[in-house]
């Protein structure tokens, strides 16, 4: 139902398809459109979690069973490096700004991000930087092993980061390549709270604007606020490198643990940016397929808000270990635990809006269901953490690592594989396949909990994370074994996911405006949306613009 | 020398053998058991939702618009943050009691300095240093024997971690960190740095001894005797001391006063080397001496590159050391 978009179709005559292919690859390059640069901005983070998620599987192999030869500890420690660094800057950041990108200006009823052009700048400066970090592998030392990739760990603690453990160029290119895509991030956050402070459509009040909005709203404004530390931290290493700061120089009198006061004030709120999208994204697909609305908008958007502030109150909590004072644990202890209040404010308010419903399990659907359990454990193994004395333990184990990917797997990928089924027939015109869909679903979810369940146990026994070996006896062999298989199973499900979406790209079925009976307005216009979005600009009434006209006897403006 | 006691069956964190990993172990239960019931709970109602919710084949209605419910709302804001605020006073509880505890008098002291990678530990008290294996008595009812460590590092960030004996302090250069342990149990508790350290941090391996006062007396005597003088050694002496060997390590009696690599002054009292990479065996200190990288690849100390008859004179000399 082209309620807002007709019309368009004259408009599109003649565009695209019958241009040259390097016509094309140029308007690409050059383009400056929200939807283009939201798409270029989830396909390079596809491609990067591809190349990340690789890395991941060799480190597996390495590890199925103690003292194996595959890797040799060099190269074992820039993957571990590289597979963190990439997943968190070039998978899960993008992943924000691309559905961000795409979404916010639809879902608000304007034509186009506030800044069009600071947009691509955005896009392309996290592209290259992304681009400058993989150069490492070709970089300073040539091309052998994996050559000289960072080996630091992607929380590059000082002073392992110093020039005296570090030699050659490989932290360098660790710093500048996420600086440089900081750079990128930055300027597209303040282009999204600008679009959303100013560009909303008439009759869009901040009290009726989609949660997913507001979630992005709060997660900008985070990026704001944190990216900026970690800068000027990557700055003064840098001049520890090359200019003779003494900093994080220990051996100068310089401070091993400013570095993590630095990098944990960014770092910890950077969960909270990766993982924030997810929510905007649950909080807009089990509405639409429970067939109710959102259950209490207004303590979402508080509890949003809420969690934005005090995230970044917390992040000593990576610090458990460092020696601090009893007081300062404890009050690190208190601000974390407080954020699980509400963060399950949110769970249940997602649980309270399937109440009830008549829900309908399509493909994006499953992902949000299976999300809200695997992130219950995630969150709970998190509370676990926030306990001090419990943390002296687990800190720096497999319990960690598995708790952090039932935040980022469980949590955030499942999202966004849910996003992706659901806003695919949006972008391009055409359904994912239902039951390729399942299939991912089903192997997916199965590799998932068969690597990260049994990936808890080896913490509880004694096994640090890094580690690119071990010995045998000591009862972690048996669970590395499975945890290495569930990989295996994951590929399964990932080889349906893009069997998908290449198949559904060329013969889809056609999906409409609206084939999910959504409500919010990017299902108001064509599929894929033309250029300027819409005809003419929409006026809202209620949070649900499509169920008012659905709905005409029955407006939402009447019960918010 | 406790070289044959039996390791714990099952050396993880959930069974402690020492007063702060006890108290630990002893949150842990009740932070699990609360995790467990929300996570029961949530997934009912979830499995409910999906059972009782799922939309009936053919029924295309709509079911009732429910916008939210205030009291709801309340309800499971308070009801969390109750069980937040439990969890947090047990919590700082047990932090001051691990954090905040003083050292009887009398207390055994020891430092254990963290090395790219390898352990120092000394007893500055008992003029002992050694490396890799730390002894300590056991401590008992009647006589409370706790052992409280001075943590510093050489070079990077290491985190001292032996699970069953205390949760893990980080080990940082320029700052002095404290633990503390009070193990009721003797037998050998294996631990390893557990904090990113550079290329060998998978291989910096930690033992921790406990004796009974008698066995931890006859060590401590051990150690403090001179170093062995067999004049049978005495080429492979000789080579220890002409070659760079004497620039990172100690020997007793020598002239090597180096502090990179371990004390050897009584390499022999020791079960393992290279941090516990490789067990203490004529063949493989053989092999180390020939070439460290083969046994610990990234390792900071270089192939010697002696002729096969130096390396067995040495080998020999070393086999000494007890």
């Amino acid at each position: 139902m082209a309620v807002l978009g007709q019309s368009i179709d004259t408009v599109r005559t003649g565009e695209g398809e019958s241009l040259p292919l390097a016509a094309r690859l140029h308007e690409w390059v050059v383009t400056v459109d929200h939807k283009r640069l939201g798409l270029m901005y989830i396909a390079s983070a596809l491609v990067f979690f591809l190349v990340a998620g690789s890395m991941a599987a060799l480190m597996r192999i390495q590890l199925a069973v103690p003292l194996n030869g595959f890797l040799g500890p060099n190269t074992f420690n820039r993957l571990m490096t590289m597979h963190g660094t990439t997943m968190v800057f070039f998978v899960g950041m993008p992943m924000f700004f691309g559905f961000a990108n795409y979404l916010v200006p639809l879902q608000i009823g304007a034509r186009d991000l506030a800044f069009p052009r600071l947009n691509a700048f955005g896009f392309w400066m996290f592209l290259f930087g992304g681009l400058l970090l993989y150069f490492s592998f070709l970089g300073a030392e040539g091309l052998y092993g994996a050559g000289s990739a960072p080996d630091v760990g992607w929380f590059a603690y000082a002073p392992l980061t110093s020039r005296a453990f570090s030699r050659g160029n490989s932290t360098d290119y660790w710093i500048l390549g996420i600086l440089l895509s900081g750079v990128g991030s930055t300027a597209t956050a303040i282009n999204l709270v600008t679009t959303i402070l100013t560009m909303r459509c008439p009759g869009m009040t901040l009290r009726r604007m989609p949660l997913f909005v507001w979630i992005m709203l709060v997660d900008a404004a985070l990026v704001l606020f944190i990216l900026s530390p970690l800068a000027a931290a990557q700055v003064m290493l840098l001049f520890d490198r090359f200019l003779g700061a003494h900093f994080f120089d220990t051996q100068a009198g310089g401070s091993a643990v400013l570095w993590q006061h630095f990098f944990w004030f960014f770092g910890h709120p950077e969960v909270y940016v990766l993982i924030l999208p997810a929510f905007a994204i649950a909080s807009e697909i089990i509405p639409v397929f429970s067939r109710k609305p959102l259950f209490g908008y207004p303590v979402m958007v508080a509890a949003t808000v809420c969690i934005g502030f005090i995230s970044m109150g917390v992040w000593a909590h990576h610090m458990f270990t460092v020696g601090l004072d009893p007081a300062t644990n404890t009050f690190f202890a208190a601000s974390t635990m407080a954020i699980a209040v509400p963060t399950g404010i949110k769970i249940f308010n997602w649980l309270g809006t399937m109440w009830g419903g008549r829900i309908r399990f399509r493909v994006p659907m499953l992902w949000c269901t299976a999300f809200l359990l695997e992130f219950v454990i995630a969150g709970l193994t998190g509370v676990m953490l926030a306990v001090v004395p419990f943390d002296w333990q687990l800190s720096d184990t497999y319990f960690v690592v598995a708790h952090f990917h039932f935040v980022l797997i469980g949590g955030l990928l499942f999202n966004l594989f849910a996003a992706i089924y659901f806003w695919f027939p949006k972008a391009t015109g055409r359904m994912l396949d239902e039951r390729l869909g399942r299939l991912h679903f089903f192997w997916f979810v199965l590799g998932f909990n068969l690597t990260f369940l049994p990936m808890h146990v080896p913490g509880l026994l004694g096994m640090p994370r890094r580690i690119y070996t071990y010995q045998p006896g000591r009862g972690w062999e048996i669970w590395n074994m499975v945890t290495t298989l569930g990989v295996a199973v994951q590929v399964i499900g990932l080889l349906f996911f893009l069997w998908n979406v290449v198949s559904s790209l060329r013969a889809g079925a056609p999906a409409g405006d609206d084939p999910w009976d959504a409500w919010t307005l990017e299902w108001a216009t064509t599929s894929p949306p033309p250029e300027y979005n819409f005809e003419s600009v929409p006026t809202v009434h209620s949070r649900r613009p499509l169920w008012d006209l659905k709905h005409p006897d029955d407006p939402d403006g009447r019960w918010e | 020398m406790n070289s044959g006691a039996p390791l714990h069956p099952i050396p993880g964190i959930f069974s402690p053998v020492s007063a702060p990993a006890e108290a630990i172990r002893d949150l842990s239960w009740l932070v699990i058991g609360i995790s467990a019931g929300i996570l029961l709970a949530v997934a009912a109602i979830l499995f409910w939702c999906v059972v009782r919710f799922r939309a009936r084949p053919g029924d295309d209605r709509e079911p009732p618009q429910i916008y939210g419910s205030n009291q709801i709302e309340l309800a499971w804001t308070l009801v969390p943050a109750l069980i937040v605020l439990v969890l947090f006073l047990a919590t700082a509880r047990t932090i001051y009691d691990v954090q905040a505890m003083v050292p009887p008098p009398g207390a055994l002291q020891a430092t254990v300095v963290g090395h790219q990678w390898w352990w120092e530990i000394r007893y500055p008290e008992l003029g002992i240093v050694t490396a890799n294996e730390m002894h300590v008595p056991v401590s008992d009812a009647a006589e409370r024997r706790p052992t409280f460590l001075t943590l510093e590092s050489a070079d990077v960030v290491h985190s001292f971690w032996v699970p069953q004996l205390a949760g893990k302090t980080d080990v940082i250069p320029a700052r002095s960190n404290h633990t503390w342990v009070e193990p009721t149990e003797t037998g050998t508790f294996l631990g390893q740095c557990a904090e990113f350290c550079g290329t060998q941090h998978a291989n910096m391996l930690l033992r921790v001894v406990v004796d009974t006062p008698g066995d931890f007396a006859a060590w401590v005597a051990a150690q403090k005797q001179p170093e062995a003088r067999d004049p049978a050694v005495a080429a492979g002496r000789a080579i220890f001391e002409s070659t760079s060997c004497v620039n990172c390590h100690a020997l007793g009696g020598t002239g090597a006063h180096g502090t990179f690599g371990p004390d050897l002054t009584h390499l022999m009292s020791r079960e393992t080397i290279a941090a516990g990479a490789a067990p203490n065996t004529r063949e493989k200190l053989r092999g180390w001496i020939v070439d460290p990288h083969a046994i610990k690849p990234g390792a900071l100390m270089p192939a010697m590159k002696l002729l096969d008859a130096e390396v067995e004179q040495l080998t020999t000399f070393l086999l000494t050391l007890r």
